[in-house]
């Protein structure tokens, strides 16, 4: 069996992998919402045991008492009862409450949503309208009316209220799996012969865990809140301590004891907060994608200081005769911070010439860095990139130095062709719409004249019926129609360079013939020049005049076509190109 | 429903598993003609809006035997992906059969679907998405042997790994620790998991640079030669197609226009349409590249001119 050469074959070192538990007790905001929660917890389980009194004793001493007297800490209500006793105590029913609304909601809303969103039809119809209708009932007054029927029974009250809240975690998780079921990894489940139960079990419920944990601190928040306020309307049992009920008995008495509506107020406001900061914390936590961290300011500083260290032994080659040539990158290095706080430069001085009506193909395997030059070029890297050095310069003059220079060049004087022409389309607005949007931003045109020359250049891109084009929508085109309305997007303001990152990869080889052939027509008669980022050899003995070819961050070869692909110089581009060569038809 | 009746699969596994249920059988020559799946006038259309529906697939017919591979070659829209999906149970058949060693295993329930696995396996286009970025290596393999209640899993594992030449220590990282090419060859471990007698390949190398594209092809081959599946491979690039297929059918429309040995459909193709898509590959030399863009246009001409001439032939 013959294994990949050692490239491949070898792996990265993995990232480091922390369990979401400790990553949240490294956040302080997180760490801290666990304490207090876990302390509330504490409280409510050993109240019988821990609390100075029970939660009806009377002591006639202590009615109205001000805190700090007599053993109570924070002072005796209107019957003489222990106001710390009484929150102990009535922490218990908070937490029994939580528990409640949380199995309730958690169990109906998860099932139904897990079960509409994979199989949808009736199911999913019903339930859906089900929800609607339980979303629409005002809560609160269900809750009192429900009073009249079984007295003040908190369970019950809380039972209901966890049936009102389920449709938010039906919305969420029948969202969730709607698009989980449609992924390639559920469909390669499928085929592997796994039972739909096994399939939900390992895949899709995975997939809802972090957003139900989060959405579940919010509602444990509500809960507190309901629960509290049913009580302190007096529709829980007067018989039991609760913080609702304690809040109200404080409440009654305030022109007796000021300070007694304080506590209960505390604890039900901190309890909420901590929940509501504990779900930010966790949706940090769980949701953040942060595999490459940006670098705070001052390591950035730090990391330029130390290139231009390193830069300021060797000269870049000064650019060739600059009457043709229409953009010079110059020892240009970019970087990126990695996962471990090291500096990873990915593009190592890479020095580019593009003359005017040339078409310059880079070319490299992925991860050779040949798309974040292209991106250097427009000023597009992703924030975290680090441009350690060198200098883009169009018409003499360095883009990367001066932020507004670039702004004013890009979309004038050098025009983008991106790699997906879908997503590089806004789905929401017509094809017309985006286009002069485009258009009208970098010139003075009205909107008549902006669609007149757009209608024009959308003929010449070569699609049929401009004029019905423009009242469509991107997903009522084919992927090489969008990619044609790119290409007509990215010349319609007249620029000078296009940059094109990958063009027709995501197109099949017949609309690919036809787009290089609208590539090569554009430059021919517009003089225009072209970066032409690919893989594909095929694409650039078809399209090319000049080749760079990238390994790792470096250009190890550069040459006229014609002597590319007859007397390649390195044994790279000697590689690439037999690979090229077993994948394609030779003959003719 | 019956199952599939194993005992009538031509395959040779090296060494026979102890764990497998099924009796491993050794090829003869006769063998590897003998059809395994069979295609016959395969209709499937998707539900529209207002009551209209769109036929993709209009009558397609073709079989593929044991060792061989089949590729459906054709632009986006032609419908070959959609074939291979309703091969996997994954697209609806509204006409036609498809049938694996004599059985029919379009529209059977889910429980006789599950049964089918064994059988008939896929790697997807898209590496990124077709492994689930939560579980490990080990546990993606893991999963269809479970699921056929195959045990020693582990060490099954082991070998699957080395067959598709990833390190035995690749089974516990997770899958978006790996490159593409390394994702696709997990894909691949996961479709030979079950010991195979088909793997339906849809544009398996298509999200691949073309270094790793070499590299994923020549292991498809090897694996191929060690454990006699046949393949059914799905791609729009004629060039890619032929470097890897025994028999090639080309397909326009949700029709087959043109169906035959390999090096005749790539190098002397006779229908009009697979001669554009020949001409459509770029070839990675610039003199040839340029006579084959001449030729290509001569024959969109004339085309054209075919459509002009007949003041009918526009609706």
């Amino acid at each position: 069996m013959t294994a990949g050469p050692a490239a491949e074959a070898t792996l990265t070192q993995p990232p480091a992998r922390r369990r979401v538990i400790v990553q949240l007790l490294r956040n302080p905001q997180g760490a801290l919402c666990l304490a207090f929660l876990l302390l509330v917890v504490v409280v409510a389980a050993t109240s019988p045991w821990l609390a100075p009194t029970g939660p009806t004793t009377t002591q006639l001493s202590a009615s109205n008492a001000p805190p700090f007297t007599g053993g109570h800490l924070l002072g005796g209500d209107s019957a003489g009862r222990d106001i710390l006793s009484r929150l102990m105590w009535g922490s218990r029913q908070t937490v029994m409450a939580c528990l409640i609304i949380l199995g309730v909601s958690v169990v109906v809303g998860v099932a139904s949503g897990l079960v509409a969103g994979f199989y949808r039809g009736r199911f999913e119809t019903a339930a859906g309208f089900a929800s609607d209708v339980v979303m629409a009932l005002p809560g609160i007054v269900l809750l009192i009316a429900l009073y009249a029927l079984t007295g003040p029974n908190i369970p019950v009250a809380m039972t209901v209220f966890g049936l009102l809240i389920a449709p938010t975690y039906y919305r969420l998780v029948r969202n969730v799996v709607l698009g989980v079921r449609n992924e390639l990894y559920v469909d390669a489940a499928r085929v592997a012969g796994l039972a739909d139960l096994r399939i939900v079990g390992r895949h899709v419920l995975w997939a809802v865990r972090a957003p139900v944990i989060i959405q579940s601190s919010f509602v444990l928040a509500a809960g507190i809140g309901i629960e509290a306020g049913v009580s302190f309307l007096g529709l829980g049992d007067p018989a039991t301590a609760s913080w609702g009920t304690v809040l109200q008995n404080s409440f009654d008495g305030i022109y007796n004891n000021r300070w007694g509506v304080l506590w209960p107020a505390l604890a039900i406001s901190l309890t909420i907060l901590a929940l509501i900061l504990l779900g930010n914390a966790l949706s940090d936590v769980l949701q953040s994608s942060a595999r490459s961290r940006t670098l705070t300011p001052r390591a950035r500083r730090a990391a330029l200081a130390a290139a231009q260290q390193e830069d300021a032994g060797r000269r870049s080659a000064p650019a060739g005769s600059p009457d043709d040539i229409v953009l010079s990158v110059r020892a240009l290095r970019i970087a990126y911070p990695s996962a471990d706080g090291e500096i990873r430069e990915v593009v190592h001085g890479v020095d580019l010439d593009v003359r005017r009506g040339e078409i310059h193909g880079l070319v490299g395997e992925s991860g050779s860095g040949k798309s974040q030059i292209a991106f250097a070029t427009l000023g597009i890297l992703p924030r975290e990139a680090l441009i350690l050095g060198g200098s883009v310069l169009l018409d003499g003059e360095d883009l990367l130095a001066d932020e507004s220079k670039m702004r004013a060049a890009r979309g004038r004087r050098i025009a983008y062709v991106p790699q997906e022409p879908m997503s590089n389309l806004d789905p929401s607005f017509t094809i017309g719409k985006q286009l002069s949007y485009g258009l009208r931003a970098v010139t003075s045109l009205d909107a008549g004249e902006a669609r007149e020359q757009l209608v024009g250049l959308l003929d010449r891109v070569g699609i049929k019926d401009p004029e019905r084009v423009m009242e469509l929508y991107p997903h009522e085109i084919s992927g090489g129609m969008a990619q044609r309305v790119l290409i007509c997007g990215a010349v319609a303001s007249g620029a000078d360079l296009i940059v094109a990152d990958e063009p027709t990869t995501a197109l099949d080889v017949t609309v690919q013939a036809e787009v290089l052939e609208l590539l090569r027509e554009l430059s021919r008669d517009r003089g225009l020049a072209m970066i032409l980022v690919t893989h594909n050899l095929g694409v650039v003995a078809d399209l090319c005049s000049t080749v760079s070819v990238m390994k790792e961050g470096h250009i190890v070869e550069r040459a006229d076509v014609e002597t590319i692909f007859e007397a390649p110089q390195q044994a790279y581009t000697q590689e690439l190109l037999s690979s090229s060569r077993s994948v394609e038809l030779m003959e003719i | 429903m019956t199952q599939p009746t194993n005992a009538t699969r031509p395959t040779d596994k090296n060494p026979p598993r102890t764990t497998s249920t099924r009796p491993a059988h050794p090829a003869s020559a006769a063998d590897s003609q003998q059809e395994l799946l069979r295609v016959r006038d395969l209709v499937v259309r998707f539900p529209g809006r207002r009551g209209r529906s769109t036929t993709v697939i209009d009558g397609v017919t073709f079989d593929l035997a044991a060792r061989e591979t089949l590729s459906l070659v054709g632009e986006s829209g032609s419908g070959k992906t959609t074939i291979g999906r309703a091969i996997l149970g994954l697209a609806p058949v509204t006409e036609g059969t498809i049938t694996f060693c004599g059985e029919t295993i379009s529209n059977i329930s889910r429980a006789a679907r599950r049964r089918v696995a064994r059988d008939v396996q896929v790697v997807f286009q898209d590496p990124y998405s077709s492994l689930n970025p939560a579980m490990t290596v080990g546990d993606i393999l893991v999963e269809p042997l479970a699921a056929a209640g195959v045990e020693g899993g582990r060490a099954r594992i082991r070998e699957l790994l080395d067959a598709v030449g990833l390190p035995a220590d690749a089974a516990t990282r997770y899958s978006r620790e790996f490159s593409g090419g390394q994702r696709q060859r997990v894909a691949i471990a996961r479709a030979l998991a079950l010991d195979p007698a088909v793997i339906v390949c849809d544009e398996p190398t298509s999200a691949l640079d073309v270094t790793t594209q070499a590299r994923v092809l020549r292991l498809l081959k090897d694996i191929q030669q060690s454990t006699g599946v046949a393949y059914l491979f799905i791609s729009h690039d004629l060039g890619v197609v032929n470097s890897i297929s025994d028999r090639i059918a080309v397909l326009h429309r949700g029709r087959i226009v043109e169906v035959g040995d390999a090096h005749q459909v790539s190098t002397a193709p006779r229908h009009d349409y697979t001669r554009r898509l020949q001409m459509a590959a770029p070839v990675a030399d610039p003199k040839k590249q340029r006579e084959r863009r001449e030729l290509r246009a001569a024959l969109l001409s004339a085309a054209e001119e075919e459509a002009d001439a007949p003041p009918m032939a526009q609706h």
